[in-house]
């Protein structure tokens, strides 16, 4: 069973708004193809002010569908329609506390209603401009529309840059081999062959790229893994430096970043800021950062939140 | 009140005799049985008695028909794999769109391997149709493998007749009988089968250990090599306590067999009549004349099947779903769409299946308990109005999907 807050059970078991407003003047009729739920958001608008008075939802899905509505309906109430607008799905699914990988898309399916809603409102025509795919990344939720659109337009030809791309197999990698036959299909249709990346520390070859594309964000490169025991501290504090900056494109891509704290030993103590910080993804960016200076320090690296640092 | 446990199609208890009869095998009875000493001896002789305990209610000819593996997903790859080895020129295989992902998963992984797969349709009522079948066997073929009956609505198959079909044709026939095997009487050395899967934990055995039953004579070749356990057939350590207790489940299994056919049933049959009395547009799937005794599918319209579990589950019933949000997956129930079940209709499908430790008295509860839930979750509806379903619910309500 999912592992849901007890804010999202408070929410599905004693839902907030439900059923449509009476006199609503917009409504929004949303429903995400990846699960086949579907929902109706009913608005009453004030005209002079554009002030949210009420709001109700009907929703056909699972609990954290029926969750993320209700959520949805307690934060626009008494926001004007431009205030409203500037919520994220991942704004209602932090309002939830939280909401499991696969069932982030239920968050995105409120944000859409709004959207809808509001359109219907402003007698404005609302199409939806994104599609969803089935999940591939459960780490970061990826979904593969995502995976193979991020392929096409900047011709990637191995499993390494669909993660620096999409953060997609960034985690716990298990989804590598869902990875790597996306890339054969992908590849397959631009008239190339996949070549998987060898095992163990034998660097690949590089394949030579068709036209390298400067629509994505430049990808991290893995620095071959040459021991750094040698270095100096400042040499050490320079390298991870350099790491942690190529990985900063991804991070703030999210509206996020990291910074260095300290360094001791094998440890290296950071602060996750912006939209990183309280990210349910957290320890999972840690993670990545942890490995990807173990690749390039050529050492074992622990990498610690600075908040859990011990006190000088 | 203790809670109510309506999912035995996913798992089942270990019956505490079970679990008695296999403790001594962790302390004092800890051998290898393959070792000549005392502490292995007397384990391999218990392993002989497991081995004539399931097969008997296999109704197999020999005990050397009797594989132990680790669970039914482990069989399941080992008799596909076995039989496009053993067949090497053979490119074809032939299944049915309702498997279970221990079959159909690892087809559609051979398929991207060079393998044609033949999935076998179904109707509305999830049967299959033989002269479709029938015209797919030939010499290209490596194996049929359809399950027994099916474990979302209990649907049984006609496999005594697809496997002698299949052996007229001089083809190996497989069947999938996790679910069937302790619920329908069976007597393999009168068929033509010539591999079933079996799973201990789905007749109230533990979890890890399974069987593969391959009738003598047929040509196999096995997925672990290695030492001569199995007879060379499946090497690896026996889980010995597992393996006994999965033994003593196949001996109670036989003697509630007619129990299992009689009350179990009347017990479904009346949840099942009890729930649609009370609940409207709600619906049975599967073939309801011709399915597993323990087995009740029921789709209950324009509501999602995860909802209604979280609901049931905070009232102590237990039950599964075939909706998309319950596994994570993006589509509903890959049964349910196969026989055509409306989109609105499959989301909403509840599986209750019982066991010989459920009691009529819990019946009458979960009775009592659906019909609250399904009308409140129609409350939040938006294909639901004051009373029942809106008018023409699809064009009422038709969002934009994304």
């Amino acid at each position: 069973m999912w592992d849901y807050s007890e804010k999202v059970k408070e929410h599905f078991y004693n839902p907030k708004n439900a059923g449509a407003v009476a006199d609503a003047n917009g409504v929004g009729d949303v429903g995400s193809i990846s699960c086949g739920d579907a929902l109706r958001l009913t608005l009453k608008v004030d005209p002079e002010t554009e002030i949210i008075l009420d709001a109700g939802f009907q929703t056909f899905g699972c609990g954290s569908a029926i969750a993320s509505s209700s959520a949805l309906t307690e934060m626009v109430k008494g926001k004007t329609l431009d205030e409203a607008l500037l919520i994220s799905n991942q704004d209602i699914a932090d309002f939830l506390d939280g909401l499991p990988p696969e069932k982030m898309h239920c968050s995105v399916m409120g944000r859409e209603a709004l959207q809808a809603a509001v359109a219907n409102y402003r007698g404005e025509e609302w199409s939806d401009d994104h599609e969803e795919g089935a999940l591939v990344c459960k780490c970061f939720a990826i979904d593969e529309v995502m995976v193979r659109d991020t392929i096409k337009a900047n011709n990637l030809s191995s499993v390494e840059e669909v993660t620096n791309y999409t953060k997609a197999g960034g985690g716990c990698s298990s989804c590598h081999e869902a990875i790597e036959n996306l890339l054969t299909e992908e590849m397959a249709a631009r008239g190339e062959t996949f070549v998987p990346a060898s095992s163990g520390k034998k660097k690949t070859k590089k394949v030579e790229k068709k036209k390298p594309d400067l629509v994505g964000i430049e990808a991290p490169v893995a620095k071959p893994a040459a021991a750094s025991a040698g270095l100096t501290l400042v040499q050490r504090i320079r390298k991870i430096e350099d790491v942690l900056e190529a990985m900063r494109p991804a991070l703030r891509a999210d509206n996020g970043d990291v910074e260095l704290v300290d360094v001791d030993g094998k440890t290296v103590y950071v602060n996750l800021v912006g939209a990183c910080s309280g990210c349910q993804m957290a320890a999972m960016t840690l993670g990545g950062i942890q490995q990807k200076l173990i690749e390039a320090m050529g050492e074992f690296i622990k990498v610690i939140p600075a908040s859990e640092r011990p006190a000088a | 009140m203790s809670d109510i446990y309506l999912d035995n199609n996913a798992t089942t208890k270990v019956d505490p005799a079970i679990v008695e009869a296999m403790l001594p095998f962790f302390t004092e009875q800890f051998g290898n049985p393959s070792s000549l000493h005392s502490f292995g001896n007397k384990v391999g002789m218990a392993l002989k008695k497991a081995r004539g305990q399931v097969q008997k209610i296999l109704g197999a000819e020999h005990d050397s028909e009797i594989i132990f593996t680790s669970c039914g997903s482990e069989s399941d790859s080992t008799a596909i794999l076995s039989a496009l080895k053993a067949n090497p020129e053979r490119k074809e295989i032939i299944t049915t769109v309702v498997e279970h992902p221990a079959v159909l998963n690892l087809c559609e992984y051979l398929e991207t391997e060079g393998y044609t797969v033949h999935k076998l349709k179904v109707d509305s009522k999830g049967r299959l149709d033989l002269d479709e079948y029938a015209k797919l066997l030939s010499d290209d073929v490596a194996v049929v493998s359809v399950m027994w009956a099916n474990n979302e609505t209990g649907t049984i198959f006609p496999v005594e007749k697809m496997a002698e079909m299949a052996d007229e044709a001089g083809v190996l026939f497989h069947t999938d009988a996790v679910q069937a095997v302790g619920k329908i009487p069976m007597n393999l050395q009168d068929t033509a089968i010539h591999m079933l899967s079996l799973s201990g934990h789905k007749l109230h055995a533990p979890k890890g250990v399974g069987v593969l039953y391959l009738k003598r004579g047929t040509r196999f070749r096995p997925l672990l090599r290695g030492g001569h356990q199995e007879r060379g057939r499946r090497a690896g350590t026996e889980n010995s306590a597992s393996i006994i207790g999965l033994g003593l489940a196949c001996e109670q299994a036989m003697e509630h067999m007619e129990f299992e056919n009689v009350q179990v049933k009347a017990m479904r049959d009346r949840l099942q009549e009890g729930i649609l009395a009370a609940v409207p547009n709600a619906f049975p799937t599967g073939d309801v004349d011709n399915r597993l005794p323990n087995t009740l599918n029921i789709a209950f319209e324009y509501i999602e099947g995860e909802a209604i579990l979280l609901l049931m589950n905070k009232m102590g019933i237990a039950a599964s779903s075939g909706s998309a949000c319950t596994s994570g997956s993006l589509e509903p129930s890959h049964v349910m769409k196969a026989m055509g079940i409306p989109y609105t209709a499959a989301h909403g499908t509840v599986r209750f299946s019982l066991s010989r430790y459920n009691t009529m008295e819990e019946i009458e509860r979960v009775i009592e308990a659906v019909p609250p839930i399904v009308a409140k979750l129609r409350k939040l509806s938006p294909y639901w109005g004051e009373n029942g379903p809106v008018e023409n619910p699809e064009q009422a309500f038709a969002p934009v999907y994304a």
